[in-house]
């Protein structure tokens, strides 16, 4: 491939896919999904809903109201399909673009823009909602995933982790660890790597000779690619991955084949490193926009389904405008809570300093 | 009572803890059939089986991070770093996720996981296998930071470790693994985070922890013959760090000498000093010293001898701190 070649729009032959681009159902010998009109409609829906939270996040930032955003522009399909494959129990441990699976988990979005607007490191309770905060050194979090699922099995609970990473955290050691760790305990957890074909400005094959499904088999256990921008086949895959390791099968990696749309984050440029005709071909791969054909060509929603969610997707936008404009900028005390779960002796000499010093203002 | 080595209390201190605790787990590299490369796990997995002490594959970070995701899941992971200097690929997974989840989480999570480092040199080994990294963890807040000197203390300071909902870094001298001393297998002990008096003195105070403490001790008993009367301190805990102990003997007595293995530049010993610089500077008769290694990589251990503090050593620096 040149340098300047557009990357990954030819669709790799051994990709599992349920949903072409064009909105056509296929057969696949391996998976299969059987969903109700009711249940694709709701896919629909996620993914429209979940790509506005990004474009008012996008748009927040842009305004100077986030301090950065990492966008999931057409990753949307990877992120519902995998993350609606979940059951309650499962355990979901996310990058930090993980929105899409967020909404899945009933994450508040605000609280992602908490994040990012800087007001915490993360404002929501991974308990509550079995979806774990979000990790920024690039790999760390698959260990996590992999430790939380031999608590499973010590456990002997019905339930399963899931890992989120990119392509170029492949290359990472804990990543590669927890492939090891994973398959010497046999650990429910499935491995779902979005490979967005982007790690910033460098493309996948600076991190990989080879497929990256093909990695698992190195490490004992099965990998499939799979077509990161169809949400049926990205559902029916995991949903078969995360069966087989609550069954006790071990991991399964899955190799989501998708596209970074946006750029990295807020501060990158794309317009450097890649070319604009491979922006323009994946557009053709949308993953909404086939849901959409796929809906319409089969009579399973009318226009005014379409309308309906789409005022629905500017209410949303509206509202997380609204309430991330107004979330309080944390007090000076804030920087002294949750270091420690115990009193710390250090810590409260220093607060109580720092509040004497403080008050020496507001004589 | 009980005479225990080090290396023994350690291992009935972690027994203990995983018979009142069914989420105790013991997690690291040769833990389990081999019982630890100094046995300090010994006879656990036997009693505790293979899901509780676990073999885990050969990567530090990987000990760390499952131990993290564990910890997530309601257990109470005690790792051991087989060796000081092999922490190091664990480093990102202890100072990014272990210390900083509760804050992350706004106190939502909380990560009782015990880190056992054997630290320190004085046994001949080779390298990597004889390093004093406390200061890389007493500066990475959200870690407590401890070290035990002592059979008894190592009895009681791991099981307090093991109940803490804070993650601990457990520093474990090795040369002394095999030191035997009396211990109460009934006593609660101090609390893990206060210094203590080892042997009372009024003409200078010694600061130390870990390996240290025995060999101040040592350098306390000979400065005797010379009518110098030191008192000894052994800090336990070094982050956080129980001043007042610290300042009321150094107030009383006007000199201190702090005494570790770690390289002197930038080492713990530079926090005490400024410290007490703050608390006793009019109490002071002359400036804190320091003893401690040379800003050097540790040595091939046929130079341990000179690299390491040592009773001359120390009495030197107490001579120093007199000539003043």
């Amino acid at each position: 491939m040149t340098a300047d070649a557009p990357r990954g729009v030819d669709a790799p032959p051994e990709l599992v896919q349920l949903l072409t681009p064009e909105g056509e159902r296929v057969e696949h010998p391996d998976y299969d999904i059987e969903l109700t009109t009711e249940e694709v409609r709701s896919l629909y829906r996620d993914l429209v809903l979940v790509r506005r939270i990004d474009l008012e996040a996008v748009a927040l930032q842009r305004q100077g109201e986030l301090g950065l955003w990492a966008s999931l522009l057409g990753q949307e399909a990877a992120q519902v399909g995998s993350g609606r494959a979940l059951t309650d129990a499962d355990m979901a441990f996310p990058t930090y673009r993980e929105h899409g699976v967020a909404w899945c988990r009933d994450v508040d979005p605000v609280k992602l823009l908490g994040l990012f607007r800087g007001v915490n490191h993360g404002g929501w309770d991974p308990a509550e909602h079995n979806f774990h905060l979000y990790t920024i050194v690039i790999g760390s979090q698959t260990l996590h995933a992999v430790g939380y699922a031999m608590g499973i099995q010590r456990d002997s609970a019905e339930a399963a982790t899931i890992v989120y990473f990119g392509d170029g955290a492949t290359s990472q050691g804990d990543v590669n660890e927890s492939f090891i760790w994973a398959s010497v305990f046999n650990a429910p957890v499935v491995f779902f790597c979005q490979n967005n074909q982007w790690a910033i400005s460098e493309p996948l094959e600076k991190q990989s000779r080879i497929p990256l499904y093909k990695r698992a088999s190195g490490f004992g256990f099965p990998g499939v690619r799979v077509d990161g921008n169809d949400v049926f086949a990205c559902l029916a895959v995991t949903r078969k991955a995360l069966q087989n390791a609550r069954e006790g099968q071990g991991p399964t990696l899955i190799e989501a084949f998708t596209y970074r749309m946006g750029a990295h984050t807020t501060s990158d440029d794309p317009t450097r490193y890649r070319v604009a005709d491979e922006l323009e071909a994946w557009k053709l791969k949308d993953p909404i926009e086939r849901l959409k054909a796929y809906l319409f060509k089969n009579q399973l929603a009318d226009q005014e389904f379409f309308d309906k969610v789409e005022a629905e997707a500017d209410a949303l936008g509206r509202d997380i405008r609204r309430r991330c404009l107004e979330l309080p900028n944390p007090g000076p005390e804030a920087l002294f809570q949750h270091v420690y779960t115990a009193p710390h002796a250090l810590l409260d000499e220093e607060r109580e300093q720092f509040f004497s010093y403080l008050a020496e203002f507001e004589r | 009572m009980t005479t225990l080595t080090l290396a023994k209390a350690i291992n009935e201190g972690l027994r203990r803890s995983m018979e009142d605790d069914p989420k105790v787990l013991v997690m690291g590299e040769d833990v389990g059939k081999l019982g630890g490369v100094f046995r300090v796990t010994d006879g656990l997995q036997k009693d505790f089986g293979e899901d509780r002490v676990i073999d885990t594959p050969l990567a530090e970070s990987g000990i760390i991070g499952t131990a993290i995701g564990l910890a997530l899941r309601g257990y109470r992971p005690v790792c051991e770093i087989q060796f000081d200097g092999f922490v190091f690929p664990s480093a990102n997974q202890i100072i990014t996720q272990l210390a900083k989840m509760p804050l992350r989480s706004l106190g939502a999570l909380r990560l009782p996981v015990v880190v056992r480092i054997p630290c320190g040199g004085g046994i001949g080994a080779v390298e990597h296998h004889s390093e004093s990294p406390e200061v890389y963890f007493t500066h990475t807040a959200g870690l407590r930071v401890v070290a035990c000197s002592n059979p008894a203390d190592a009895y009681t300071m791991i099981q307090d470790a093991i109940r803490s909902d804070d993650p601990i870094i457990f520093f474990e001298p090795k040369r002394r693994y095999w030191d035997k001393a009396e211990v109460d297998l009934a006593a609660a002990g101090m609390p893990i985070d206060r210094a203590r008096v080892v042997r009372p003195g009024s003409s200078a105070t010694l600061l130390a922890y870990g390996p240290m403490v025995k060999t101040c001790l040592e350098a306390a008993n000979a400065a005797e013959e010379d009518g110098r009367d030191l008192e000894v301190i052994d800090l336990r805990s070094l982050n956080p760090l129980d001043m007042d102990v610290i300042t009321e003997s150094v107030q009383r007595t006007g000199r201190c000498v702090v005494v570790h293995e770690a390289p002197v530049f930038t080492g713990f010993g530079a926090e005490l000093a400024a410290r007490i610089s703050e608390k006793c500077f009019y109490h002071l008769e002359s400036p804190v010293l320091r003893v401690g290694g040379f800003s050097t990589p540790y040595p091939p251990s046929r130079l341990e001898e000179h690299y390491l503090p040592d009773l001359d050593k120390v009495l030197d620096a107490v001579d120093r701190s007199f000539a003043y």
